[in-house]
């Protein structure tokens, strides 16, 4: 098995080759604005290398914070058609209704709000609203739009409604793109709906993205099926990517995470990768970040996305130190005036930091002068004298043990994996930690990550009158059955995650129930 | 304090974070009711707070609620004129008008349900509640520890089912009758309890307590803008003492009779590290135990108010979000007096849920 793992951060664009478990070559080059241009440089950089540019590569997976920007810069939205089934319930919270004004008035087009949708216990709220639907769909024709999301009531528990909503739009308006809540998971209305609401705004981006990675893959004379990472640091075909968009948004982080995890074979660490600019600390539990349970913001909308939990600080190999020529004991009250970050030089750290021929003070350079790492031209960092740089490592230590302590879930000491470019910020012995693993390949972590990704399923349900045995069974058995729908080798798929939760105030020993699985991409 | 004063959207703001921490890990967020909210002040509904001594005695007072589980709250969301409906059918029963509305429980989502309905029906609210915080079940009120009428209360569901439980012999039946209604509604109803009189608000309400709610959201909210210590501010405000400071490392939760229990356990850091803090919640936290290794003894419950708080932005966990890893503070704010005699503990002292312990108050 040969795959290309690309991450596309900001910075930089990250390539590996990975041929039966192990890294063949990694390349970095800088991240074009139009993203594809990036993509195609490092390909071209990576077939370079001898044991790259021969022989069949079997897929080739990216990793893209492109949509997610998308929604944050308020840029490539489309409008779109807000479909909602569940009236006479939540009338006086229409779609959009908490969302930015902003971005609200970008994005929204028609917005539709019908009879159906079903209670917690199946029973419908009301009949679905066929003949109304019907006329929203010709008023949505009629207003050229050519994308829509659908969201009803319980749609985790019970599709059907959205379904149906789906083929009447699709009679009336046969090219218009429709995202279906109940794809995205998730109980809770307004989140999952903004969901469903953002990705299809991202359907006409999704689309020339796609194509452009396909374009690009085709143009360096790879023939290999595209594959994108998302959130969860699983994999999608290009197709449910161009679909679902929205499911590669955090996916950046994740990548790292799962490099680290495959790079270091460890299964259950708490990983810190270390950037230009800033440092993510998160746990990997079974080989995947653990994940966040609370309400993710994403460009100021509420929604329920599946993002790795991760505790990010302003500290990176870029981090500019300030007052570094002041005497360490010098500050007021005696204290050390010394600072690092949040600021960072960022991508110009190969041009301003000292030990390259700038003048800005850096983490980097303070990690050159206190002998801990071999970068650049030692002999330019003239007067930031030892004690300073000791002063600088030990700040940046003592940021790092308390953002690790932060992300434990257990006392005692456990293993942390140190990746990214700037892990040599990462010292030996820190609090809490019983040892620190560094592995070759590290700073490209992420894309390592990409490459290796699996494919997953998830499910999130309510069952009731059964044992908690029997509802987990029944819901690993629905993980499973969309693992596979989705391409996994079905011999290989494990139990990534059990979570239940009895519910308050609901007959019949309510129990909720999320599973997810991933397995082997199937050598299809 | 009588004088009637404008509430206005920002006091609103305050209040949701406020009866979120009063909520004592239950009673659900008031996000949404914060939503309905801002959507009718934007269309220029305003509202009045008014004191509950500026009542007459023979006014009637409209006591709404949300009934139902959190969680189909989350789908079925919360519209602001289905609580007005519930409101106007126990006019229509009586045939007469209320004079203000009240909030059954200061603490999460129903801290707002009463704003809802008087911006539809323009009455102004009463400062006041029946809990002071968030309690599970109907007779752990003010007004049934006062042996008041438990009937008849509204229940309303918007496709249009309207049920009335117009008699029963106590709360506790009331409770039993109106959840099975609540039940098939789906599991979420708006509901307006029995009618309570003026002089009965006076003898019986829980006093100035939508006040305390936006007073302690706005000392958070304060706290966080200026980047201080938001618990400092819950201590300061609430007149409270705080109890643990540490990072949850164990939750257990199960249902049992519909209720969500279980306990989370909060390793100490700073002052408290070495000790344990053990927390039992029945959809709220009930009692907490201190473990020192050599020594386990409750030292905060119920009906001393339990609040764990996010310890970097004073914003309140709930039962059924808290989970491993959070970094907590755990705030005991004072029990409203009514429930600390005799007849009060019986209804909401820690053996009604179960604990057979004596009542030691923090305060005392």
């Amino acid at each position: 098995m040969r795959r290309i793992g690309i991450d596309v951060g900001g910075t930089n664009t990250d390539a590996v080759l990975l041929e039966d478990g192990r890294v063949v070559h990694a390349v970095k080059s800088p991240t074009s604005e139009d993203v594809t241009g990036g993509i195609l440089s490092s390909l071209d950089a990576l077939r370079r290398h001898p044991q790259v540019a021969s022989g069949k590569i079997d897929g080739v997976v990216i990793g893209t914070t492109h949509f997610i920007n998308a929604v944050v810069q308020r840029r490539h939205l489309g409008k779109i058609a807000a479909v909602r089934i569940g009236m006479p319930a939540a009338a006086s919270l229409p779609p959009f209704c908490d969302w930015p004004q902003d971005l609200a008035a970008l994005v929204a087009g028609e917005i539709v709000m019908l009879e159906g949708g079903h209670d917690y216990d199946g029973r419908e709220i009301m009949p679905f609203a066929e003949a109304e639907m019907r006329a929203a769909a010709r008023r949505i024709r009629g207003a050229g739009i050519t994308s829509a999301g659908i969201t009803s009531i319980f749609s985790p528990l019970d599709p059907t409604h959205e379904e149906r909503a789906a083929a009447i739009l699709t009679e009336e308006c046969p090219d218009i793109r429709i995202t279906l809540s109940h794809r995205l998971g998730r109980i809770g209305l307004l989140e999952r709906e903004n969901a469903a609401l953002l990705n299809a705004a991202l359907g006409d981006l999704a689309k020339v993205t796609i194509d452009g990675f396909r374009a690009a893959i085709a143009k360096s004379g790879i023939d290999a099926p595209l594959y994108l990472t998302q959130n969860d640091g699983t994999v999608m075909s290009a197709e449910t990517a161009m679909a679902l968009p929205v499911m590669s948004f955090a996916s950046g982080a994740t990548n790292s995470m799962r490099g680290a995890a495959f790079l270091s074979g460890l299964k259950d660490a708490m990983v810190v990768d270390v950037g230009g600019t800033s440092s993510d600390v998160g746990q990997l539990r079974n080989g995947f970040p653990r994940e966040a349970n609370s309400v993710v913001e994403i460009g100021g909308v509420r929604t329920l996305f599946r993002m790795p939990d991760l505790y990010s600080i302003g500290l990176g190999g870029g981090s500019i130190v300030r007052n570094a020529g002041v005497p360490p004991a010098g500050g007021r009250d005696g204290r050390s005036p010394i600072t690092v970050g949040p600021e960072s030089v960022g991508y110009r750290l190969t041009r301003e930091a000292l030990v390259f021929g700038g003048g800005i003070v850096t983490a980097t350079d303070a990690a050159v002068k206190a002998g801990v790492v071999e970068i650049g031209d030692a002999a330019r960092l003239g007067e930031l004298s030892r004690a300073t740089a000791e002063g600088v490592i030990a700040l940046a230590t003592a940021m790092l043990e308390d953002a690790i302590d932060r992300m434990k879930t257990e006392a005692g000491d456990v293993t942390l994996i140190a990746v990214g470019g700037g892990a040599f910020l990462v010292p030996d012995r820190l609090q809490g930690i019983g040892e620190v693993i560094r592995v070759a390949h590290g700073d490209c972590a992420n894309a390592v990550g990409a490459a290796v990704a699996q494919v997953s399923g998830e499910t999130d349900q309510i069952y009731r009158d059964m044992t908690r045995a029997e509802a987990i069974a029944a819901a690993e058995a629905q993980a499973k059955e969309r693992a596979t729908a989705g391409g996994a080798d079905p011999a290989t798929i494990q139990t990534i995650e059990i979570e239940d939760m009895p519910l308050a105030y609901l007959p019949g020993n309510a129990l909720r129930v999320r599973v997810r699985v991933a397995g082997e991409m199937g050598s299809a | 304090m009588t004088e009637t004063r404008e509430i206005t959207l920002d006091d609103i703001e305050s209040l949701a974070v406020g009866a979120w921490i009063l909520g004592t890990g239950g009673g659900g967020s008031p996000y949404l009711g914060l939503l309905n909210m801002r959507r009718l002040y934007a269309e220029g509904h305003r509202l009045q707070l008014m004191s509950p001594f500026d009542l007459a005695d023979d006014d009637w007072i409209a006591v709404v609620s949300n009934m139902g589980a959190p969680l189909v709250g989350q789908e079925r969301l919360a519209d602001s004129r289905n609580i007005a409906r519930a409101v106007e059918m126990q006019e229509a029963y009586h045939g007469w008008k209320f004079r203000a509305v009240l909030s059954l429980e200061i603490g999460g989502n129903n801290s707002i349900q009463p704003l809802m309905a008087a911006a539809h029906l323009g009455l102004p609210v009463v400062d006041a509640d029946t809990m002071g915080r968030a309690y599970p079940e109907a007779q752990m009120t003010s007004v049934a520890v006062g042996d008041l009428r438990p009937y008849p209360c509204a229940l309303y569901d918007p496709r249009g089912i309207e049920a009335m439980v117009t008699q029963v012999p106590t709360w506790k039946w009331m409770e039993r009758t109106s959840r099975k209604i609540c039940t098939e509604m789906g599991s979420i109803a708006s509901t307006c309890k029995a009618p309570r009189t003026g002089a009965e608000v006076k003898k019986w309400g829980i006093h100035f307590t939508t006040s305390k709610a936006i007073g302690i959201g706005r000392k958070v909210r304060e706290a966080q803008r200026r980047h201080e210590d938001p618990i400092a501010a819950v201590l300061d405000e609430g007149q409270g003492k705080l109890l643990f400071r540490g990072k949850v490392v164990d939750v257990a939760r199960r249902t049992t009779e519909g209720f969500l229990r279980g306990t989370a356990s909060i390793e100490g850091l700073d002052e408290d590290r070495g000790s344990r803090l053990e927390l039992a919640f029945q959809n709220e936290w009930v009692v907490a135990w201190r473990d020192d290794g050599s020594e386990r003894r409750p030292i905060a419950m119920s009906p001393d108010l339990i609040c764990v708080l996010d310890s970097v932005s004073g914003n309140a966990f709930g039962t059924e979000t808290i989970r491993y890893g959070m970094r907590a503070s755990v705030v005991a704010l004072p029990a409203p007096p009514v429930f600390l005699t005799a007849k009060g503990l019986q209804h909401v002292g820690p053996r009604a849920f179960g604990y057979d312990i004596d009542f030691r108050s923090v305060f005392a």
